[in-house]
C-alpha cells in the first residue's frame, strides 16, 4: 500500500469542488474544495451538522460524492477499491465502536488479521500499540465493557494505527471523555503524531482542541468551508464566522496562537 | 387409573409417540432454521423484501393448524405421507419467530460498530460473520426457542391427520373423554395446560 500511495505533490488528500446529498435530501455538501498535506493535522472545525462527519466519510468512501471528486493519495476515490483504500486509512471514532464481543487484542489485530498477517507478527504488533498508546500489556485479554472510557479510546487510536496506514481519520476521538482523560489523551495525541507523522484529518466541534491539536484548521458550516487556517491565523482572522465561534468559546487562556506544550 | 399408572402400563407407545413427536419437532425445526436465518439475514441487505418476507410469514402464522394441513393435502410429493405433511406445516409456523427474530437481531446491532468496521475495511461477509451475527446471537437464540415451542405444541395436531405424535392420546382421550389419556398426551407438548375437565 505505501508505495502505492507514494505520489510528489505532497498532497494525502484532495477534496475538489464536492458535493453530496443523502437520497433527495438537502446537500450535506456543498461546493467543498480542501487539501490535506501530508504528515499534516486537519482539523475540520464547526458544530453539529456542519458535515465534518459526512466530509470523513467521503475520505474513505463511506459516502461516495453526488458531483465533484475526491482524490486520495492522488488516486479518485471512485477509482479506488473501497475495502484497499479503507484498509489504508485508520480510522477512530467517538466512543470507539469497538466490537464488544472482541477482546481488546482482537479488535486492535483486527486490520492486521483480515489482511492476513502471520499471528506471531500480529500478537507482536498488538504488544507493541498497547504500549505505544500507554496501555498495560496485560489488558489484552480484557473485553471493552471491563475498561474505562479513556482506556477504551486508547484502544481506538491503537485499532485506528494497527496496520500503520499512512492516513488516520479521526471523528470527535476525545469528545466523550471527562475533561482531564481527555487533556491527558490530547497530549498524549501530540506526542504520539510527533512521532509517527500520519497525515490526520481530526474532527471535532471544541475550539480548543482544535488549536491544540491542528496544524490547519478548516472550519465548517453548512456543508462549506469557510476558511482553513494555521492556528495563530485563526485566532487573528477577521472572518465573521470564524469570529463567531471564537466569540462563542470566549476567551481562551493559553491559545493565543501559541501551539500547547507539544 | 391415574396419568402415571396410565403412562406406566402403555410406557413403550408412549415412548414411540414421543419420539415421534420430537422426530417432527427437531426436523421441522432444522429446516425453519435453515430456511429462516437466511431470509432474515437476506432482507436485512435488500430492505425492499422486508415486507413481503415477513408479510407472507405472518400470513401463514394465521392460517389455522388443521386448515394449513388441508391446504398442503392435494401438494403431490408432500401429501403422500402424513408425516411429511406435519413437517412441512410445522416448519412453515416456525418460519415466522427466525425470520423475524434474525432480522431484528441484525437490525439491533450497534450502527456505530458496524460503521467502524466498515470504515476500517471489512468486507459484507466479514462483516456479517464476525460482528452481526455473533452480536445478534443471542436474539436469533431466542427466536429458535420460540419457534420450537410453538412447533411442540402445534405437532399434537398432527395426530389429527393420521402423523402420530403425543396428539395421539389427546384426540383418543377426547373421543373416549378420558382424562388419562389426554393428560399423558398434553402433559408433556402443550405450554397452555387447562383444568382437566375443561378441556
Amino acid at each position: 500500500m505505501s508505495a502505492e500511495l507514494s505520489n510528489k505533490n505532497g498532497l494525502a488528500i484532495e477534496l475538489r469542488n464536492v458535493s453530496y446529498r443523502f437520497g433527495e435530501g438537502t446537500e450535506l455538501i456543498s461546493g467543498l474544495n480542501l487539501e490535506v498535506r501530508r504528515a499534516e493535522t486537519l482539523v475540520l472545525l464547526g458544530r453539529s451538522g456542519s458535515g465534518k462527519t459526512t466530509t470523513l466519510k467521503l475520505i474513505n468512501a463511506l459516502a461516495s460524492p453526488t458531483s465533484g471528486e475526491i482524490l486520495v493519495e492522488g488516486r479518485s476515490t471512485a477509482q479506488w477499491d473501497p475495502i484497499r483504500l479503507r484498509r489504508g486509512i485508520g480510522y477512530v471514532i467517538q466512543d470507539a465502536g469497538l466490537f464488544p464481543h472482541f477482546t481488546v487484542e482482537r479488535n486492535i489485530a483486527l486490520v492486521p488479521k483480515i489482511e492476513k498477517w502471520p499471528a506471531p507478527r500480529i500478537h507482536q504488533r498488538v504488544i507493541e500499540l498497547l504500549q505505544l498508546v500507554g496501555l498495560d500489556a496485560n489488558l489484552a485479554s480484557r473485553y471493552p465493557r471491563e475498561l474505562s472510557g479513556g482506556q477504551r479510546q486508547r484502544v481506538g487510536v491503537a485499532r485506528g494505527l494497527a496496520a500503520d496506514p499512512p492516513i488516520l481519520l479521526m471523528d470527535e476521538p476525545f469528545g466523550a471523555l471527562d475533561p482531564i482523560t481527555r487533556a491527558e489523551l490530547q497530549r498524549e495525541f501530540l506526542a504520539l503524531q510527533k512521532r509517527l507523522e500520519k497525515t490526520v484529518v481530526f474532527v471535532t466541534h471544541d475550539l480548543r482542541e482544535a488549536l491544540l491539536l491542528g496544524t490547519r484548521i478548516a472550519l465548517m458550516e453548512a456543508g462549506k468551508l469557510v476558511a482553513a487556517l494555521s492556528p495563530e491565523e485563526f485566532v487573528r482572522s477577521s472572518d465573521p464566522m470564524v469570529k463567531k465561534y471564537l466569540d462563542a468559546f470566549g476567551s481562551l487562556p493559553g491559545c493565543n496562537g501559541n501551539r500547547g506544550p507539544a | 387409573m391415574n396419568v402415571f399408572q396410565f403412562i406406566a402400563q402403555n410406557h413403550s407407545e408412549v415412548l414411540e409417540l414421543t419420539l415421534e413427536h420430537l422426530w417432527m419437532v427437531g426436523i421441522s425445526t432444522l429446516l425453519a432454521v435453515m430456511v429462516g436465518i437466511p431470509l432474515g439475514i437476506l432482507i436485512t441487505r435488500w430492505p425492499a423484501l422486508n415486507k413481503p418476507v415477513l408479510g407472507s410469514a405472518n400470513i401463514i402464522q394465521t392460517v389455522p393448524s388443521l386448515a394449513l394441513f388441508g391446504f398442503l393435502l392435494p401438494v403431490p410429493w408432500i401429501g403422500a405421507r402424513a408425516d411429511r405433511l406435519a413437517i412441512l406445516a410445522l416448519t412453515l409456523y416456525a418460519l415466522l419467530p427466525l425470520i423475524r427474530n434474525t432480522y431484528a437481531g441484525i437490525k439491533g446491532v450497534d450502527s456505530a460498530v458496524v460503521e467502524a468496521g466498515r470504515g476500517m475495511g471489512m468486507t459484507d461477509r466479514q462483516l456479517l460473520l464476525q460482528v452481526e451475527l455473533p452480536l445478534a446471537l443471542g436474539v436469533i437464540i431466542a427466536g429458535v426457542r420460540v419457534a420450537a415451542v410453538i412447533s411442540v405444541g402445534l405437532a399434537t395436531i398432527a395426530a389429527a391427520i393420521g402423523a402420530g405424535g403425543l396428539g395421539e392420546y389427546i384426540f383418543r382421550g377426547l373421543a373416549m373423554v378420558n382424562n388419562c389419556r389426554r393428560c399423558a398426551g398434553r402433559g408433556p407438548c402443550a405450554p397452555r395446560r387447562r383444568e382437566p375437565g375443561l378441556a
